[in-house]
């Protein structure tokens, strides 16, 4: 079989500290509840400088510059260690200011529905002129700006939403329809989020991966808001969006929602396009949620430490044809959480771990690493959530443990070997499974892995259409090197069959002799 | 415990009378463990639910505790739950649950 490969992977965060009071939903549900509240008055203590946020050990692992394992170099809590001359950029991508952001934002908008403040915009537009990856003629999509007392009118009298830099007004999205729910300011606030950092995550990985935009035929974006109107709430598309941005041309695409298990489902089905011959190269890619911001907040100024979902994520991989040098994806080693799966741990871990080892006649330990929701635990843990990843290696050693092929005393230890600590931010998708495939994409180079698994999991029930959870799985293996030539037309088994014919051929004229 | 399933503990109790409700619960840490326990006996700790001061004291126990564990079929507990109790913190689960119920149950049979 020919498989596809992963050609490369881009990872961006965007530091928002102004968005987590006015956009995180558990900032304007409090605000909402209790504008008087203690956890307002005291979270704008909270927030880290740029500098904290680039300098964090576990965005410097999102982007590249540490490996996941070197995460077990710094004790944890880690929100008070700093990675020593840590950069903005990284190999794999970037981590970028809030006022770049919003001019990023303004850049994304077509339908000349953000406005900002003429002082910022020049402010912004001289930043994003020095911004390696900012093209000239995105740049001067910003214009002179507006008049806040324009924009404070706007605000006032026609529902927009502000944009704050520095806890000030420095500009608004307006409203897209005077009455449609689905684009009012609110939903165009974090769509245009969505499409900005999205458009930033491909930018990067078309930078640093030498790819031509052009060559790109299809992308499929797999973040978890939805665009639309009154009419068709999710009719779409970011993809599309997106691929104007970047200039490919040549590329349509189509959003795939999943919640969380979105971008495992959405790199199988990119690689199942290439493998078919459908496509050649597919993007896929996701921008972060304005909404999740400072989403444990309260716990995290409960324990007087620094409010660290502060970042929007995005990711963007590209899955193309083989070229006999990078990682295959195996679409024939793919576990699904199905209907009739169930929904306790045991298995749901079967249907996803050891269902498709075992159609590859593999056994855990033959896959060397796993990425399964890699989020942050300097996060989850002060929130109550526990070790995230840690869990999920106990619970894979586990299964192993029950299926005989481990010793109840490896439980512990399966996750330093076969794990890797969690460094995402908890961004839903952004998390699950796919963090890790530019991390591998180098070990496979580097020869340190040979196989390795990626895991979505979904919390479909979210929606309340469906009690069901949800979850898939894909092995990614180092490339063989051999390809098969196209029109060749003839497999491994045909030849077998065909061998076989002429020995069963030749034992008959024999026996006819 | 969010306020969706606090407001059923609060009609199903209603319903069928605090003596008749038995609650298990299937949280992974035992903090969260507790704090669902506390919820159902003692009143939503955090203030924000259906249950906040209400104090029901319901009995409450962890999937992983052995007056659930005994009360089950051996074979459906360790194909649903016998993973699981390999990777959980069981004895500061169990821990927990005994201190909210000593502290808040009513039904402590």
């Amino acid at each position: 079989m020919n498989y596809s490969v992963l050609k490369g992977a881009g990872y961006i965060l965007v530091h928002t500290p102004d968005m987590i009071i006015h956009n995180g939903t558990t900032q304007t549900g409090e605000r909402r509840a209790n504008p008087e509240s203690e956890y307002l008055k005291k979270l704008p203590e909270h927030l880290r400088s740029f500098e904290e946020v680039v300098s964090y050990p576990p965005n410097q692992t999102y982007i590249g510059t540490l490996k996941p394992e070197d995460l077990n170099d710094f004790e944890m809590p880690w929100y008070d260690k700093q990675v020593e001359g840590a950069d903005r950029f990284g190999k794999f991508g970037e981590i970028m200011p809030q006022d770049e952001f919003i001019g990023l934002i303004k850049i994304n908008d077509v339908f000349d529905l953000v406005m900002l403040e003429s002082n910022f915009s020049k402010e912004v537009k001289k930043k994003l002129e020095d911004h390696p990856l900012v093209k000239d003629e995105l740049v001067a999509k910003l214009k002179d700006g507006e008049d806040i007392s324009d924009i404070q009118k706007a605000i006032n009298n026609f529902a927009a939403e502000a944009i704050y830099h520095n806890d000030k007004v420095v500009g608004c999205v307006k409203r897209a329809h005077e009455t449609d729910p689905n684009l009012n300011a609110h939903v165009m606030f974090e769509n245009l989020a969505v499409k900005a950092s999205g458009v930033l995550a491909a930018e990067n990985l078309i930078a640093k991966n030498d790819i031509n935009v052009e060559d790109i035929d299809y992308v499929i974006e797999c973040s978890e808001e939805a665009c639309g109107d009154i009419n068709q709430r999710g009719g779409g598309n970011f993809a599309k969006a997106i691929a104007e941005m970047i200039g490919a041309v040549n590329a349509t695409g189509s959003d795939l929602r999943a919640f969380c298990a979105a971008p495992t489902h959405a790199l199988i089905e990119a690689a199942a396009l290439v493998q078919a011959g459908v496509y050649e190269n597919v993007l896929v890619a996701a921008g972060g949620a304005v909404a999740k911001l400072g989403m444990n907040g309260k716990d995290h100024v409960k324990k007087d430490m620094p409010i660290i979902e502060d970042v929007l994520g995005g990711f963007a991989v590209l899955v193309t044809k083989n070229d006999g040098m990078h990682p295959v994806i195996r679409t024939d080693l793919v576990g699904r959480h199905t209907v009739g799966t169930g929904s306790s741990p045991q298995a749901v871990i079967t249907a996803l771990i050891t269902a498709p080892l075992d159609k590859g006649g593999l056994k855990i330990t033959d896959v060397d690493k796993y990425s399964v929701e890699m989020q942050n635990p300097d996060i989850t843990k002060p929130a109550g959530a526990g070790d995230v990843p840690a869990s999920n290696y106990k619970m894979i050693a586990a299964l192993g443990v029950k299926r005989k092929e481990m010793e109840r005393k490896d439980v512990a230890t399966f996750g330093s070997k076969h794990g890797m600590p969690g460094w995402a931010p908890t961004q839903g998708h952004i998390p699950s499974g796919v963090p890790y495939i530019g991390p591998a994409l180098e070990a496979f180079k580097n020869g340190e892995i040979n196989r390795a698994m990626i895991v979505g999991k979904g919390s479909l029930f979210l929606a309340r259409m469906t009690n069901q959870f949800d979850g898939v799985s894909v092995i990614l293996e180092k490339n063989t090197g051999k390809i098969e030539t196209s029109g060749s037309g003839v497999s491994e088994q045909e030849i077998r069959t065909m061998i076989a014919e002429t020995m069963k051929d030749f034992a008959k004229n024999l026996m006819g002799e | 415990m969010d306020l969706e399933n606090q407001q059923r503990v609060k009609d199903l109790t209603e319903k069928h009378g605090a003596e008749n409700m038995v609650i298990v619960i299937g949280a992974a840490e035992a903090e969260a463990a507790g704090l669902a326990a506390e919820t159902v006996t003692n009143g939503d700790p955090t203030f924000a639910g259906p249950l906040a001061g209400v104090q029901l004291g319901l009995r409450v126990f962890h999937a992983v505790e052995e007056t659930f564990k005994s009360a089950v079929d051996e074979n459906v507990y360790d194909d649903q739950i016998g993973m699981m109790e390999m990777v959980l913190e069981v004895d500061e689960i169990i821990e927990e649950m005994e201190e909210i119920r000593g502290e808040f149950g009513k039904f402590n049979d």
